[in-house]
């Protein structure tokens, strides 16, 4: 019986039902349902999401993957893969698909433990740590497959990230101590801060399934920049979008680099990553094939192969 | 069906309308209703075949079985199959320290039974709520089951089959007499033979054991919503949403689990203290896996996650089989009947969470949108 969610609910909607509520007062939620009405959901780039820990990093190696090899049974899906992130760029991981990309994401958030070799994270090893205190050392990520808590409000989303950096438990909660109110109202603040960022502030109190599916993938990146991470792991964000959306989110990206952010980027869409990058590692069979400067990795002939196949004649 | 839930919200949403001292006015009027039930017997609601101050005893009772429960099935989603364990853990806490082994007061007993059922409720959690989903609902179930076996063979402690007697009351004080009223048709009389003595807490009178009953369920009510509303509810909701993304966004799941999995057996110890003081007497017989199920019923009917849902329920499946007595073995068929029929055409309980009711009325609104895109 976990959670025997509503979906199946054969029940069309009558007339009748929606007027058995009325004269509620002020309650934004009811306006979910009202999705026809169209709310601005343009990003707005000027709101200031900067956290100072996070600015205040150190320049340098930021992330080190050092010769991880990953193995499951007898299938090789990380081949002694190496690379670096430094602090503030932007690195751009690509490959064909099932080239190791989110199984690399998933060493790195501790999902997956390295069979060898290891990653360090601001010069310390991250070892056998669980994936929530990873999190809470600074990496935050969002999901291939968009991995919202569906049934909770956009703004309880962006909460549950924010509370990655409480600690209020269940005695101050239950006595309503200070710290509560106190990181209620920050978590709550830095909330509407990143819903505003993100264009999703007229619909904070929306159900996150309601949600169109734009929305939703930038309501996952809010919920992991509420984690204050100091390296943003995103896991092809704009799968899905047509290309003028692609872009738009890549301007978006860089405007959250721009605020301090460190990104790691996986994307499929060689062009598209080009653009906004700062340095490109490829993969390709779970191996590292390239590392570089976007211009480099583009004349790269080992590649240009990997993306396009061999040409039999030419070699 | 859907008009239940429709007509509890709208009472909602009219209660949430009014001014602040109207609001303070009916609730007031309301909890003072509730507490002076037993004491107005309004017909239709009272038991005729049983005696209703027990009745509404037994009900306030499931109340906090439920509350408990909700907080592990409906807030965090673990299907705990062996609550009934908890219960059992607190009645005999209560009886072997308050008559078998010790004389200890029944207001140091109750607290010890929490913190006795908070531990076993740890002690069980630890190793088990490492499994997910059904591998967690058949190791409960088993829990259940190993606590009664526990209960009849461990003799020395728990004196076996024969079971704990002379189990201590709650201290009372005879103040005065309250009489009760007697309905003949719609007439009301004061019946001054029928009276209740306020806060004896005798063998025949369950009304006091009621009010006692009633204000812990307030009390609980209280500390549930304060939990619920905070970042340990948060947390648990996400954590019931998609465990593994509420891991990567830095929630210890584990921790939380563990937290309403042991907060939940406290409760479930709090309500069979009451349990062992209302009845005198215990054995293990009264703590069978039949009433782990009614107790999942009771959640699952009354709306997973909804307080008032699960209160309602509570108090509806402990009532009914009472009211309708005259109806002797027919209940029972009755019962699984209403059940099954809630099964297909309400899944979701009598009075689900307020937000998962909106999210079905705007998944059913993209569907009939979608079917006319469809259709143009």
């Amino acid at each position: 019986m976990p959670d025997t969610t509503p979906d199946k609910t054969p029940e069309p909607a009558k007339g009748k039902v929606e007027d058995s509520t009325p004269t509620a007062g002020p309650r934004v939620d009811d306006e979910a349902t009202e999705r026809a009405e169209a709310v601005d959901t343009t990003p707005d780039t000027s709101v200031d999401i900067s956290v100072p820990e996070v600015a205040a990093l150190p320049k340098g190696k930021l992330l080190e993957v050092d010769d991880v090899t990953l193995r499951f049974g007898g299938v090789t899906a990380l081949d002694g893969v190496s690379f670096h992130i430094n602090t503030g760029e932007i690195l751009g991981l690509i490959g064909p698909n099932g080239a190791g990309k989110t199984t690399c994401f998933n060493v790195m958030t501790g999902v997956y433990q390295p069979t060898s070799g290891g990653v360090k994270f601001m010069g310390e090893p991250l070892g056998k740590r669980k994936k929530f205190q990873i999190t809470k050392l600074g990496i935050a990520r969002t999901f291939q497959n968009i991995r919202l808590f569906h049934n909770m409000t956009a703004l309880e989303n962006v909460l549950v990230g924010a509370d990655a950096h409480h600690s209020t438990g269940m005695g101050s909660a239950l006595l309503r101590l200070p710290k509560h109110h106190a990181e209620e109202s920050e978590g709550e603040d830095r909330a509407y801060e990143l819903l505003k960022f993100m264009g999703l502030d007229k619909r904070a109190n929306e159900l996150a399934r309601n949600l169109p599916y734009g929305d939703q993938r930038r309501l996952e990146i809010a919920r992991a920049l509420a984690t204050n991470p100091k390296l943003l792991c995103l896991d092809e964000p704009a799968a899905g979008f047509n290309p003028a959306e692609k872009a738009r989110l890549m301007e978006l990206i860089q405007t959250i680099r721009d605020q301090g952010y460190t990104v790691l980027l996986i994307e499929h869409d060689m062009k598209l990553v080009m653009g906004v990058t700062d340095r490109i590692v490829v993969l390709e069979f779970g191996k590292k094939i390239a590392e570089g400067l976007p211009a480099e990795i583009q004349d790269n002939p080992a590649v240009i192969a990997a993306y396009l196949g061999v040409d039999e004649d030419a070699s | 069906m859907n008009a239940v839930s429709s007509f509890f919200h709208g009472i909602g949403d009219r209660f949430r309308g009014l001014p602040r001292w109207a609001r303070i006015v009916l609730m007031v009027a309301a909890v003072v209703f509730v507490y002076f039930l037993p004491i107005l017997n309004p017909p239709l609601i009272t038991t005729t075949d049983s005696d209703f101050g027990a009745v509404l005893f037994t009900c306030a009772m499931y109340a906090l079985v439920a509350i408990g429960l909700n907080i592990v099935i409906g807030y965090a989603g673990l299907l705990d199959l062996g609550y009934i364990g908890f219960f059992a853990i607190g009645a005999y806490t209560v009886g072997v320290l308050g008559s078998q082994h010790a004389k200890l007061p029944l207001l140091l007993c109750i607290p010890a039974a929490m913190v006795v059922t908070l531990i076993s409720g740890v002690i069980l959690g630890a190793p088990t709520l490492r499994v997910r989903g059904d591998y967690l609902a058949i190791v409960t179930l088993g829990f259940g089951e190993i606590v009664r076996l526990i209960l009849i063979n461990a003799g020395g402690l728990t004196n076996g089959n024969r079971g704990i007697s002379n189990i201590p009351t709650p201290p009372g004080v005879d103040l005065f007499e309250i009489p009760k009223i007697r309905w003949e048709g719609l007439t009301a009389f004061v019946d001054l033979d029928n009276t209740t003595t306020f806060l004896k807490f005798g063998v025949t009178d369950s009304v006091p054991y009621y009010w006692l009953a009633l204000t812990l369920v307030g009390v609980v009510l209280f500390l549930d919503w304060r939990m619920q509303n905070s970042r340990v509810g948060r947390a648990w909701e996400a954590t019931r949403e998609d465990e593994d993304a509420a891991e990567l966004m830095g929630v210890p799941t584990f921790r939380f689990k563990l937290l309403a999995f042991a907060t939940g057996a406290a409760i479930g110890g709090l309500s069979g203290a009451l349990f062992a003081t209302k009845q005198q007497f215990i054995n293990p017989d009264n703590f069978t896996i039949l009433y782990s199920v009614l107790f999942v019923a009771m959640v699952v009917v009354g709306g997973q996650g909804n307080r008032w849902g699960v209160i309602l329920a509570a108090a509806l499946l402990t009532w009914a089989p009472e009211k309708f007595r005259f109806l002797s073995d027919a209940r029972f068929l009755l019962f699984g009947l209403a059940l099954m029929a809630l099964a297909i055409f309400r899944p979701q309980g009598l009075l689900p969470p307020r937000r998962s009711v909106r999210a079905s009325k705007a998944d059913a609104e993209t569907e009939v949108l979608e079917e006319g895109v469809a259709r143009a």
